[in-house]
């Protein structure tokens, strides 16, 4: 299935079923939640402070829950009516606005102690009309100049998202980067198809010292492929019927050992050579 | 919801509405009081952020005068506890925010801001 924001603009595709969908998915739940907490950890907020943050895209509040259960304050935006209704049934504790990110933001220069978004990004990548200001660069331009002055210095915006080519990450660093943002992307599990994940992760000033950019987590499967991979192997053997490639060292030399107790003759003796592989060519 | 706290750091952000156009002034507002768990520390972590003025013009717009009219020096328990009231527990759940320099109406339906533009006030 093609993904959701080439399908129809948010605040239309998240509509009254697809807002309630979402948010009683448990997996997608559980997706979230793993993205929320590793965004957190990629902010690197000073422990035990409670900061003010915000959500951009919030939804139905996913997130949100996550930042409260870690002692944090929040607001919330996004542009989808139907997300905000449901997030209201939730009652959570953050402010909401319905508000399009493109369009920037009016809040005063420090407000935040940081932002995080979690699949909110790749939203801006889509022109849904002709008019100037509908153009991505544009929206993206307007969204991360007024972000930046949002925020505090010295604080970190991350952003997780789906970009479907890596000109899209380098369209969106380069406009982040003329905001006047540091940093970069951050990707995790970047060989695995399932569990790769990228993170940009922008930094506000640094001070006298400069921010350290965080590292990707490395490993290229997770669970899910690594069950993946053994039942591929458990489907091949099956079909044809018969265990391959016991032939090594140990099976030889107990094999020639069993030969001599019985008293087989010609039996080679064991060396250095035994069971080893013939170079390709000789 | 919009609590003070976030009022207090809204400004207008339609195109070329650069001058006075915080803070946005209240209208029509209704309110509701919910209350959240009182947290000294992080009350002490905005205080620098908070426009004083701006935020006892907001508290008298939604009916709260509990809080003095110039920001006092020092901050005693009793005081950060007024300040959490004003800040985290009122809740304005309908009615609008104008902006005073361009007169955008900002409509609050169901405790959420409609901060929508036009597309001739994109900026």
């Amino acid at each position: 299935m093609s993904r959701p924001e080439h399908q129809a603009p948010p605040e239309i595709y998240y509509g009254d079923a697809e807002a309630k969908k979402y948010t009683q998915n448990t997996r997608n739940k559980q997706i979230q939640a793993d993205m929320t907490y590793r965004a957190l950890e990629l902010l690197n907020l000073p422990s035990d402070e409670p900061a003010f943050l915000l959500d951009i895209g919030c939804g139905s509040g996913l997130s949100g829950e996550i930042l409260e259960e870690e002692g944090h304050i929040w607001a919330g935006v996004d542009i989808a009516p139907s997300m905000l209704e449901v997030a209201l049934e939730r009652d959570i504790n953050g402010d909401l606005f319905l508000q399009d990110i493109g369009q920037g933001f009016g809040f005063r220069p420090g407000s935040f102690d940081g932002a995080i978004s979690i699949s909110v990004l790749q939203w801006l990548l889509n022109a849904e009309t002709s008019h100037p200001t509908s153009s991505p660069p544009h929206r993206l331009t307007r969204f991360f100049t007024t972000l930046h002055s949002a925020l505090r210095n010295p604080s970190r915006a991350v952003f997780q998202f789906y970009p479907t080519s890596d000109d899209q990450i380098q369209l969106i660093t380069s406009i982040a980067q003329k905001a006047g943002f540091g940093g970069g992307v951050v990707v995790d599990y970047p060989n695995s198809k399932k569990a790769r994940k990228v993170f940009l992760c922008l930094f506000v000033g640094g001070g006298g010292t400069q921010q350290q950019m965080p590292k990707g987590i490395e490993g290229d499967d997770d669970e899910q492929v690594r069950f993946e991979r053994r039942r591929e192997k458990e489907r091949k053997r099956d079909v044809s019927g018969k265990r391959k490639n016991m032939k090594d060292k140990d099976w030889i030399l107990k094999k020639k050992e069993l030969y001599r107790q019985r008293g087989k003759e010609g039996v080679p003796r064991d060396s250095k050579f035994t069971g080893r592989r013939r170079k390709p060519i000789f | 919801m919009v609590r003070l706290i976030t009022h207090n750091l809204l400004a207008c952000h339609v195109k070329g509405c650069t001058t006075n156009n915080f803070p946005l002034i209240f209208r029509d507002v209704e309110v509701e009081l919910q209350e959240t768990e009182f947290n000294p520390d992080f009350i002490r972590n905005m205080l620098s952020r908070l426009e004083w003025t701006a935020l006892i013009n907001a508290a008298k717009q939604v009916g709260d005068t509990s809080l003095p009219p110039e920001q006092p020096d020092m901050m005693d328990d009793e005081l950060l506890q007024k300040l959490h009231h004003v800040l985290m527990e009122i809740n304005v759940t309908d009615g609008a925010m104008v902006c005073q320099n361009c007169n955008h109406i900002y409509p609050i339906s169901n405790g959420i801001p409609n901060m929508l533009l036009a597309e001739h006030e994109i900026g």
